[in-house]
């Protein structure tokens, strides 16, 4: 596993991928925390870190995706997964390394936003007046939809040999699983059961763990739904005989 | 280390791909998998090599079932895919080191064996290219040495000089005869010549079946046909041939160029020139037709498949 996912991080750095994505990134939030007046931090008046947080996924959507577009699709498309499938690999190694080489890049992507923690800490008035574990647990919270959108990109690059069909599914599903299970809860369809509703979408859990409280239920939802993903991909692997 | 396929079946949906095909490669053999395209060659080794699973029978390699034991089977087997799929924004040294960690092969020990492939793949030169910027032969080489890069037992070769100019093919042919000595070597092809040339038994497969499984020298006795091609000035009544005794069949193949069979064991070829001689013909060409493999594929691969 280690070695496709050094092989997969490498080819990021290769090929720019990482540095645009990170790039983007880094320049979107550090425009809307500290440039946009909408959204400044300068001009909100109190010394947090919500723009990072709110915005973040959204930016997020879009990203992930296309850092995990290629991951499979071209490969498929290349012929190199015949490759890759007939090394001593099992599917969970080839699956892991991808998952995890993308996950790594949206780590080294959110880690310069740590930056902002301190600047805003030391803004505050008095110096040092944050919520620390607001943010502690918005970071574990962001960290872990990295992960869930990592997993979505893979399980999208997993279906289509097509780069750009793959990019839009992941981000479609990204969507959905973030925000869309929200919307819906708000339809009066299941309106005795909204909460069940919105408890399966993401931004729920996100949202509990921005609070500063890491709940376990919202860990194990996290580590449930990727797993779910994975295994996805996984049983589209094993399709490949039919 | 020898590959036994017994009994193997690979549908896709309804259609039959390979259809219970039986054969065995011996350790130390080189045995050549021919076969027109879409015959069930490719399928074959991607079964052989664990990429996908058969409908039914069995293969094994060195031993170990390929659907039971599919890490052991992979760590022996050395694959080089149809069409050489590669990463090419690597490097080539990159690459090589990349499979080899996959090996599971680390440190001094994995660097002294990728030095080894580049110089016996002749990729001194290359190594420090991107596999992106190498031309097919090079990249043919690439595909080599990562099939290579652990030492395997077992080497499955899909069509590995299929796409090359003639000198390529004579540099790839010969590396493979280098590599191949101490090593269990399938490889597909449709080229006779590479056959003729690397191995000492030949599989033929049509239509998802085997046609024949033979040495090359009993393969080559089948052919018992015995033409002549002979060219005229100016075309002739076929009859006149025809009458000539021992003849076969006469078969026009030109303008004035017919294709003479005779019965087995009779060299027609002094008839000929005597019936030129006496009717005052002008004979311009006359030509003794090789039983080569050429025709030996066509005529085992032509017909509709053997019946069980």
């Amino acid at each position: 596993m280690i070695q496709v996912l050094f092989k997969e991080f490498n080819s990021f750095l290769n090929s720019l991928i990482a540095y645009v994505v990170m790039g983007v990134f880094l320049t979107a939030m550090g425009l809307l925390v500290w440039v946009f007046p909408e959204t400044s931090v300068l001009d909100y008046g109190y010394a947090d870190m919500d723009t990072l947080f709110s915005v973040g996924p959204y930016v997020l959507i879009f990203l992930v995706p296309a850092i995990t577009m290629k991951s499979f699709s071209e490969e498929k498309k290349a012929g190199t997964l015949e490759l890759l499938m007939t090394k001593p690999l099992t599917d969970w190694d080839i699956l892991l390394g991808k998952f995890f080489a993308g996950f790594l890049l949206v780590l080294f992507s959110l880690l310069p936003t740590l930056i902002y923690y301190f600047s805003i800490r030391q803004l505050g008035n008095p110096p040092g007046n944050i919520d620390t574990a607001g943010v502690a647990g918005s970071y574990i919270g962001l960290i872990l939809l990295g992960a869930t959108f990592c997993a979505v990109g893979i399980l999208a690059s997993s279906i289509t040999s097509n780069q750009i069909i793959a990019f839009i599914l992941a981000a479609f599903l990204c969507f959905i699983l973030f925000s869309g299970f929200d919307s819906l809860s708000a339809l009066s369809l299941w309106s005795s059961y909204a909460l069940q509703v919105k408890q399966l979408g993401v931004l729920y859990h996100y949202d509990s763990l921005s609070k500063g409280l890491i709940d376990s239920r919202d860990l194990i939802y996290f580590s449930s739904v990727i797993f779910l993903l994975l295994s996805g991909t996984k049983f589209i692997m094993g399709s490949r005989q039919w | 280390m020898s590959l036994q396929i017994k009994g193997l079946t690979k549908l896709y949906d309804q259609q039959k791909a390979v259809n219970n095909i039986t054969f065995e490669v011996a350790k130390g053999e080189i045995v050549g998998f021919l076969g027109p395209n879409g015959a069930g060659k490719s399928t074959t080794m991607k079964i052989a090599t664990g990429y996908i699973p058969p409908t039914s029978g069995t293969v094994t390699v060195g031993g170990f079932d390929v659907t039971d034991n599919p890490m052991k089977v992979k760590m022996i087997t050395g694959y080089l895919p149809e069409h050489n799929p590669l990463y090419l924004d690597l490097y080539v040294h990159e690459y090589l080191y990349f499979i080899g960690k996959i090996y599971g092969w680390t440190g001094d020990r994995l660097k002294k064996r990728v030095g080894e492939m580049i110089d016996m793949c002749g990729l001194t030169r290359e190594q420090n290219k991107r596999i992106e910027t190498l031309s097919k032969g090079y990249r043919q080489r690439v595909g080599l040495a990562q099939a290579l890069i652990h030492d395997p037992e077992i080497l499955v070769l899909d069509e590995p000089t299929s796409g090359l100019d003639p000198n390529q093919l004579v540099e790839i042919r010969k590396l493979i005869s280098e590599v191949s000595k101490d090593k269990t070597v399938i490889f597909s092809t449709h080229i006779m010549q590479e056959v003729q040339a690397l191995c000492n038994r030949v599989v033929v497969i049509n239509k998802g079946e085997i046609v024949a499984d033979d040495a090359l020298e009993n393969l080559m006795k089948l052919d018992k046909g015995n033409s002549i091609v002979v060219e005229f000035a100016t075309p002739l009544p076929a009859e006149l041939l025809a009458s000539l005794p021992g003849i076969k069949e006469v078969k026009p193949v030109g303008v004035a160029t017919y294709r003479i069979t005779a019965e087995a064991g009779v060299d027609i070829r002094p008839e000929v020139f005597r019936l030129a001689a006496d009717k005052n013909l002008a004979l311009i060409g006359l030509k003794q037709e090789e039983s080569s493999l050429e025709t030996i594929f066509q005529s085992l691969t032509s017909e509709d498949p053997v019946q069980h």
